[in-house]
Formats: C-alpha cells, structure tokens, sequence
C-alpha cells in the first residue's frame, strides 16, 4: 500500500485560477495587537491577489518601519519583501521598479510614515506617477512607539492620555489629488466588503495607486473622543455604494439604473463598476472630487470608495521611455558599448 | 628690481582671473589644449566660486616638461581680465612674474609692484574697434588674449588654428574670425614687446596616446560600461557633473537601436535620501545602479547605507569630495570624508572605499565598483574630490576588454533553487566567505522569496533578538570585509633600490604632489618610499608596508588626518609612528608643501 502527499494543503480549500488557495498567498502569524485594524488589511490584501489571481512571486511587497510597515511579512510568503527605513519605503519601491517593470509593486505604510517623516518621498511617488499600489493604514497615531500622535490626527480628536490634537490632520487622499496622483481609494479597515475590489482595482490600475485605509489602533488610539477609533469611523463613514471589480474576461452581471452607475475600464481591461448613491462627485472628475472631499470633511464625515481614477495615466516608465525589456534582464550586449566605441571617445579627448 | 628667471622651457604655471559666466572657459581651454598638442603635459584647474555669474573665477595651467600634475604654487604669468580681483591677482604674480591686463585704461598707481613685468594690451579698446555687437565683444576679447599668449609663449598658431577648426565643426562660419582675433592679440604683442618671454613652450613629444578629461566625466562613462541602469542623484557640487556625463553618454551609446527606447533610467530624486533609497531598490532587483553625491549627501544617506551593509545589498555611491564641514566651501577641494565614508551610518559599520586618482581610474574603478558590490553584497563608495572631479586631467586613455563578463556574484537563479539540497537561506554562508546566496524578486513561484530587513535577523532572513544569532550574523559581516580585501585593488607602491627608513602614504588626488615631492626629496638626499592607497579595507599588503617603517609620512586634504585615524584604527598601529602632513585650505595641496612638511620634521627629530 502506499501513501500519496496531496500537493495542496487540502482539497478542499478553494482554488483560484492559477491553483493556487488563499493560503498560498497568506504570511507568517501576525504578532500585531489582537484586533489591531491592520490585520484586517493585510487578511484583505490576501483576498485581493487570490480573487485577482496574481502569480504570489510576481509581486514585491515594500514597506517602511511602525506596526503597519511590518505587515508584509504577515501576507504573500512567496512574495520578496522589503521592510526599508522609516518613511522611505517610496524611493525603494521607485528603483525597485525602474529595475523591474515587470512585477507588481504593493507598498505599505503607516500614517506616520507616510504623512510625516516619508512625506516628502510620498509627495515625489505621487508626483511621478511609479507604477504601484500605496496603502497606508491609517490610525492617526504612531502604534509601534506607543501612541504619540501623528500628522493625520484630526485637530481636536482626543487621545488615549485625554488630550485633544492641537494641529490640523493631514488629508492624504485631498492631497494626493491635488498632486496628480491617478487613482485615489479611501477605505475602512472593517469593511472588507469595500476594501478588497479596491485592493483589486488599484492592483490592476496603471500608475500610482493610492488607498489610504482608515485602520483603527486597538490599543493606543480607539478611546470615546478619537476621530480614528472603531466606534467613530463607523458612525462617520459615508461609502460611496458599491464597488464591482470585473477581471479581464468576466462579464459585468449586475444591472444598475441609468446614472446611478458609473464605469470605468482599466488599462488591462478589467472594469470597475460603481454604484454612486450619492451623486455629488463623478470619480473621473478632479474637481468634483476635491470639492467633495472638502465638503464631507465640514460635515465630519468619512468618504470611502473609488475617490478618484484617471485611466489615461502615464506612469513612470513611459514617461522615462525606458525600454520594455526589465533593466535588471539586460546583458553586456545591451548595457557595454564595447570597446571600439571607446576608442573613439579616447580620440575626441586629445 | 626685478628678480630676473633662468630660462626655462616647459615649465610655468599661467593663471587667467575671469569674470565667471562670460565665455572664458573655452578660451582657456584652447589656450591649454594647444600646448597638450604640442605634446607637452598640462595640469589645468579651475577656481570658481559657488555662484554661476558675476564674482571671480580663476582658471590655472601648470606646464611640466618633467609631467608633474599636482598643482604648484606661484604664478608665473597672470592673465587679468577681472578688475574685481585685480589687486589680489597682483599679489600673487611671483617676484620677476608677469602681469597681462587690459590697459584699455591705465592702471591705478596702487596696482604698481617694482619686482614684476607688466604686459599691457588693451583687450576692450582693440574689440570695441574690430567688432560691433557687444557680445563678440565680450567672447573675442579672451580670443585676443590667447593669441597675446601665444606669441609671449611660442605656442604655434597652427596648432590653435585647428582647434578652433575642430571646436566649430558645422559652424565654419564661425572660424575664421576666431583666428582673426588670435592675429589681432599676437600682431599687438609682436609690435610692442619683446618675445617669447624666458618661460615658454617647445614642442615636445611627452604626451603620448594621453587624453584630457575630467574624472566625472570619465566616472560617468565607466558606470556606462559598467552596465548601471538605473541612476538616481540629487544636485550637488562638485557632483553633478558625474551624472550629467553618464546621461550624455547613455544617450549616446545606450538607446536601444530596434526600439529607440533607453536602456537605462535616471531619476532625479528629491533628496540624497531618496537617491540612495531608490539606487538600493534597483540593485535589491538586479538593475546595477549608483548615486553620485559629495559629502552633505553622505551625511543625508547614512541610514540607508547602514541598512544596505546589514540587509547585504549591493549599491554603488560616488562622493566627489568637497571642504566640509557643513556647507563648507563647496567650490574647494578637499579628502575629508575618509572617515565618514569608512564607517557610514549608525552600529558597528565598516564601507568598502575606492580612491581613484586619475580620470582612468575613475574610468576602471568606477565599472569595477559594480562587479565588487555585487560579489560583497555591500555598499562600494568611490572617494574622488573635486579637484579630479571637475578638472581636465591628462590621464592614459580607456580601455575595455571586451570578453569582459559582468561579476554579478552569488544570484539564485530558478532552477539553481530548485536544486538546491538543504533549505536555501538568505543569510548562511554556504563557502565560509562571508558571502550568502541571494535571489531577485519574481525568480521562482515558491521558493527563494525572503524579507529583506534591516533589523536583526537570522541565517533564514527571520526577524531575530537572540543575542547568538545576533553577533554571529555581525561576525559573519566581518568575514566578508577580509573577503572584501582580497577583492579589492592592492596599494601602489613607489620604492627606493635600498629599503628607506621613512615612509609615505597618500590616496587619490594627493598623487601627483606627492610624488613630485618624492622626487624633490630625492634631490636632497632623502629617499622614502612610498604607498598610494587604492582601497579600503586595507589589505595585507598595507598592513606590511605600514610595519615596514619606523616613521611614515601620512599625506592627506583635511584638518583631522583621517587617513591616519583609520589606518592606526584598523591596524593597530602605534599613532606615534604616523606623521600627519595636512593640507586642507581648500586648494590641492602642493609638492613644496608635502616636501617642506617632511624636511622641517626630519630636522627636528
Ligand atoms: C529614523 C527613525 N526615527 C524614528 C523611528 C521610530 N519609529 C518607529 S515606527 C514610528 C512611527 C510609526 O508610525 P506609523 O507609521 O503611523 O505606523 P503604526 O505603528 O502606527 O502602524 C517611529 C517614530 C525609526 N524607526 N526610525
Ligand atoms: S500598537 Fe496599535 S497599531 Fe500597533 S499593533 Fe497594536 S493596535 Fe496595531
Ligand atoms: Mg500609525
């Protein structure tokens, strides 16, 4: 009698396209605080590339330092990650992908590294438009040094020790839109439902994909009286409806009345439907969504969904006109001139 | 009176005082190219302050016949066309020196020293009466004192003639009154004075197959050959220009001929911590890449540098040395980031260091910087300085070999993984060199991915605290840098018949002088031999030489004889038997300097 080893962790588990289960795109076990926001991002990453049906090794996963910056060890295990220095997990991610265009680059950060000591490595990826997906899990507060406020706190919002932020907070989603920055989501970490076909969307779209996630610190900044804790976030969200994410190749199924919806076809031709219950902004139009941004922020609500995407996006890669071809595959053949050119160089140097 | 010269042939140092911004530099460079023709060595630099238009900028030709190129002090002939710095300029003519001005108007009695020559030609006068618009005016006054030199000089005209021919190639147009205007500065000479002068030029043939170039320019080229793809920097004199070259000569040589796309990509970052950031990530994904800077960019990227050693990834930094600290004088010369360069970033670090000191080593040492950055897995920093940087060098010229394979050292490919027998880790050292394997993102779908961190890890790459796992992993750095050593360019040395009693050491752009002073020495009795550093960690041929003597000269540019610091620190030396010989006030230091230094001690001691 023999025994055969089942190649797959169990036949049971569902398996995506390429036969892969989500465990195969799951990471170590988390060593973040039980209930911390983030995990609940990172299980929507793994959920993302599973439904997207993302090769796992074809993506580099890129973070900087804070309880959100370690999180890449926690999904995609056959991933590479980076785990870079505090705030300047964009310049790593930007030669990352100059040398290989190939691959899909998802960055994670922290409030406080993004909107603080990286914000002007964050200000300079946005502006250049590199080709990755940019998720900050947003907790108003630095978890990993226990606490302090950070730059996306809202004035007012009361910390743990019982004080209110004296600053203004830092809106990253106003601010990448005033940048140029081609795709704007903002997100729940507890509404998975929202999060994942942005995950998705945002992988599939061409350009820099920011989607700053609100992610509440169980343990350092969800007390009555901050803007950031689990209880306000929800009582403040105001979702833009539903999101369908449509793959290459899937049909859209569900119907929706006209005007209500809006559609929009990403550069790999996948689709992104959205079903607008409000009809103050069409996420295509910059100027309708800074206004709305700015209007939700008098009212003390949280816009969440597909703020806003521009399909047309011309990432840094073409913008540069490098070759197709990864850098990092080019040969001597390619990359040495040889020596009779540098013959000729010596000449004109006499 | 005047101190009358012995004659001499081929050997002087011209000076020219110019208004920065109006055209001077390549009348200058005619002037010094012409004599490199006539196959006599130059050493041309250039004295500029950090603005771009209006204050002084000086612009200085040593001649040698011998081929000293360091600089030597002294001016014999002073070529003033800035009345803003005339009174200094004045100042330093050596006594029996010669002063060429504009005396389109007479010269303030204040400006009259007995113990020198006067050249008077009126520059403006003649120019406001050959031409018309102001701005010929202003370019073909610095021709007309080029032809005032030659003729003061014997610079032959032929040679000048086609210079300018090959200078305006497609603007012929363009030639003829260039000559006219070398005529017109040679007749005024010829009418009025006598010539040559007792210094001038005779053709020689000293020169050989040399070229004359700057070692940015030439840095920039290696990094070219040495197959950099991704380029990112952030402007800083006297860096700049290093980038500038290898994007001109990428747009050169590397556009790809099927496609016309680039086979390479530069990023101008928004800051040196996003220029090293973003360098790190290329190599972390295959694409060499490098990042020029001078010494505030060193201090700015130190926290990158530091993950780069302790992650074990290969990057390339260049840090064209300028005077620190601080700001400093950014325009000034100076080897004062030794120390800072060898122990960059926080904990226990140690970098590998290059010291070219001539364009052609900026050349081989900048392509071969790839090759042992990525065979150590580790940052690779070439020390040059502004004076190598943006000065024209006459240098041997480039070569490439090319069956020449790139060393991309110890890469995982798939189906390596796939055999690999035991579970592969990021961080063991399978060959007891120090050097682990390591693999690119994307390689292979379920083996072969790990964390790149730069906090403490394990032989797995697994975040680690265990104190063991922690000084084993330090230890095992450690063993790469005596890899490093034997990878790394051994010292030249430059040593008597007999063993001497005194030694010397010096590194990069100190060269020159000091081995003109070797030779000066020499002609007092004195010999010394002497090391010029290439690299650090100091290999064992330092290490040898360093016990060898009892005394031993330590010649560098800075205030706080790093050099010496790092060299007793790393090998145990006693600090008394190195003698600092310091010169750091923003101008190369001299032969005379270097020899005077030594003389005074010798005779103390
Ligand atoms: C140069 C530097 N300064 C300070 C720190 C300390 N530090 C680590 S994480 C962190 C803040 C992290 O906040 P955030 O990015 O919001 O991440 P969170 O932990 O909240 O997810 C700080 C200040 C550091 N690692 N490096
Ligand atoms: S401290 Fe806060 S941010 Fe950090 S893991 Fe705990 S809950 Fe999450
Ligand atoms: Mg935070």
């Amino acid at each position: 009698m023999s025994y055969i080893k089942p190649k797959f962790h169990h036949p049971l588990l569902p398996k995506n396209n390429l036969g892969y289960t989500r465990k195969d795109y799951e990471g170590s076990i988390s060593t973040l605080c039980a209930g911390c926001g983030h995990d609940s991002i990172s299980a929507a990453i793994v959920e993302a590339c599973f439904a997207l049906n993302v090769e796992p090794h074809k993506v580099a996963k890129l973070s900087g330092i804070g309880c959100s910056s370690k999180t890449p060890a926690y999904f995609l295990q056959n991933s590479h990650g980076f785990n870079s220095v505090h705030g300047r997990m964009p310049s790593v991610a930007t030669g990352a992908n100059l040398a290989n265009c190939d691959l899909v680059y998802l960055g994670v950060s922290g409030d406080g590294d993004s909107a603080s000591i990286g914000m002007g490595q964050f200000v300079h990826v946005v502006r250049r438009n590199l080709n990755m997906v940019y998720i900050v899990m947003n907790n108003g507060c630095y978890g990993l040094t226990k606490g302090q406020d950070s730059a996306t706190a809202d004035r007012g919002s009361i910390s743990k020790g019982g004080d209110a932020t004296l600053f203004e907070g830092i809106d990253l989603c106003s601010l990448a839109i005033e940048l140029g920055a081609t795709f704007v989501a903002q997100s729940f970490s507890g509404d998975k439902s929202q999060l994942v076909p942005l995950i998705e969307a945002a992988m599939s779209h061409r350009g820099f994909a920011l989607i700053n996630v609100l992610s509440p610190c169980v343990t350092f900044n969800n007390n009555p009286g901050s803007t950031k804790s689990y209880t306000y976030v929800r009582e403040h969200n105001e979702a833009l409806g539903n999101i369908d994410f449509v793959p290459v190749g899937n049909e859209i199924t569900t119907t929706y009345n006209e005007g209500e919806s809006v559609q929009v076809t990403m550069h790999d031709g996948s689709k992104l439907r959205l079903n607008k219950i409000d009809n103050q902004w069409d996420p295509q139009d910059r100027l309708s969504i800074i206004s709305a941004l700015k209007t939700a922020q008098q009212k003390h609500e949280i816009l969440t969904g597909l703020l806003y995407v521009d399909k047309d996006s011309v990432p840094l890669h073409v913008k540069l006109n490098t070759t197709e071809t990864p850098l990092n595959q080019l040969q001597e053949d390619k990359l040495c001139p040889g020596n009779n050119r540098l013959q000729e160089i010596n000449v004109g140097l006499r | 009176m005047f101190s009358s010269f012995m004659s001499s042939i081929n050997d002087f140092v011209v000076r020219f005082a110019n208004v920065n911004g109006t055209g001077s530099a390549s009348a200058n460079l005619l002037f010094a190219k012409s004599i490199f023709r006539m196959g006599v060595p130059i050493a041309p630099k250039n004295i500029f302050p950090s603005n771009i238009q209006g204050l002084p900028t000086w612009y200085e030709v040593r001649v040698s016949e011998k081929g000293y190129l360091g600089r030597r002090a002294g001016i014999d002939l002073m070529v003033s066309v800035n009345p803003q710095s005339m009174k200094k300029d004045i100042e330093s003519v050596r006594p029996g020196g010669y002063f060429l001005y504009d005396s389109t108007k007479p010269l303030h009695p204040e400006f009259i020293r007995e113990d020198i020559h006067y050249i008077g030609v009126p520059l403006m006068k003649i120019c406001n009466d050959e031409y018309t618009d102001p701005r010929q005016k202003q370019l073909f006054k610095n021709i007309v004192y080029v032809g005032a030199l030659a003729v003061l000089l014997d610079i032959e005209f032929a040679v000048l003639e086609t210079l300018l021919a090959e200078q305006f190639k497609g603007k012929e147009k363009l030639v003829a009154p260039n000559v006219k205007a070398l005529a017109i500065g040679g007749d005024y000479i010829r009418k009025h004075f006598t010539f040559p002068l007792e210094f001038k030029v005779e053709r020689r043939d000293l020169v050989g197959d040399s070229i004359l170039i700057d070692g940015n320019s030439a840095a920039g080229l290696g990094a070219v050959y040495g197959g950099a793809s991704v380029v990112s920097w952030y402007p800083i004199t006297p860096s700049t220009s290093l980038v500038s070259a290898f994007e001109e000569y990428a747009n050169e040589l590397r556009i790809d001929e099927e496609t016309g796309k680039n086979n390479f990509a530069i990023v101008q970052a928004e800051d040196e911590l996003a220029a090293i950031g973003m360098a790190i990530g290329a190599n972390w994904n295959g694409a060499r890449s490098f990042t020029a800077t001078s010494g505030p960019g060193v201090s700015l990227m130190s926290e990158f540098l530091g993950l780069a050693y302790y992650a074990e990834i290969p990057v390339v930094l260049v840090d064209v040395q300028r005077a620190g600290p601080s700001t400093g004088m950014p325009t000034r010369t100076q080897q004062s980031d030794v120390l800072s360069a060898a122990y960059a970033s926080h904990g226990d670090t140690k970098q590998v260091l290059l010291f070219p000191s001539t364009p052609k080593e900026c050349f081989d040492m900048m392509a071969d910087s790839f090759d042992l950055a990525e065979q150590l897995q580790t940052p690779v920093i070439m020390l040059t300085d502004l004076d190598l940087g943006m000065n024209d060098n006459m240098s041997k010229p480039f070569q490439w070999d090319d069956s020449r394979k790139y060393k991309r050292g110890k890469v995982l490919n798939a189906e390596e993984l796939e055999n690999v027998k035991t579970t592969w880790g990021r961080y063991l050292d399978i060959d007891g060199d120090g050097v682990p394997y390591r693999t690119l993102p994307g390689t292979h779908p379920t083996s072969g991915a790990y964390f790149t961190r730069g906090t403490s890890h394990n032989e797995y790459a697994a975040y680690s605290e265990d104190s063991d796992t922690y000084v084993r992993i330090m230890n095992r750095l450690l063993l790469k840098l005596e890899t490093a050593k034997t990878l790394v360019p051994k010292p030249e040395f430059y040593l008597s018949e007999k063993q001497s009693e005194i030694g010397m050491v010096f590194f990069g752009t100190t060269t020159y002088s000091a081995c003109e002073a070797l030779d000066i020495l020499k002609s007092q009795g004195i010999t010394c031999d002497a090391m010029r550093l290439k690299a650090f960690p100091f290999n064992h041929e330092v290490k040898d030489f360093m016990n060898r003597y009892e005394r031993i000269f330590v010649v560098e540019q800075n205030r706080d004889a790093q050099l010496r610091s790092l060299l007793v620190n790393e090998l145990d030396l006693h600090p008394n038997k190195l003698i600092k010989v310091l010169n750091f006030d923003g101008t190369p230091i001299t032969a005379d300097f270097i020899s005077q230094s030594i003389l005074q001690t010798l005779a103390l001691a």
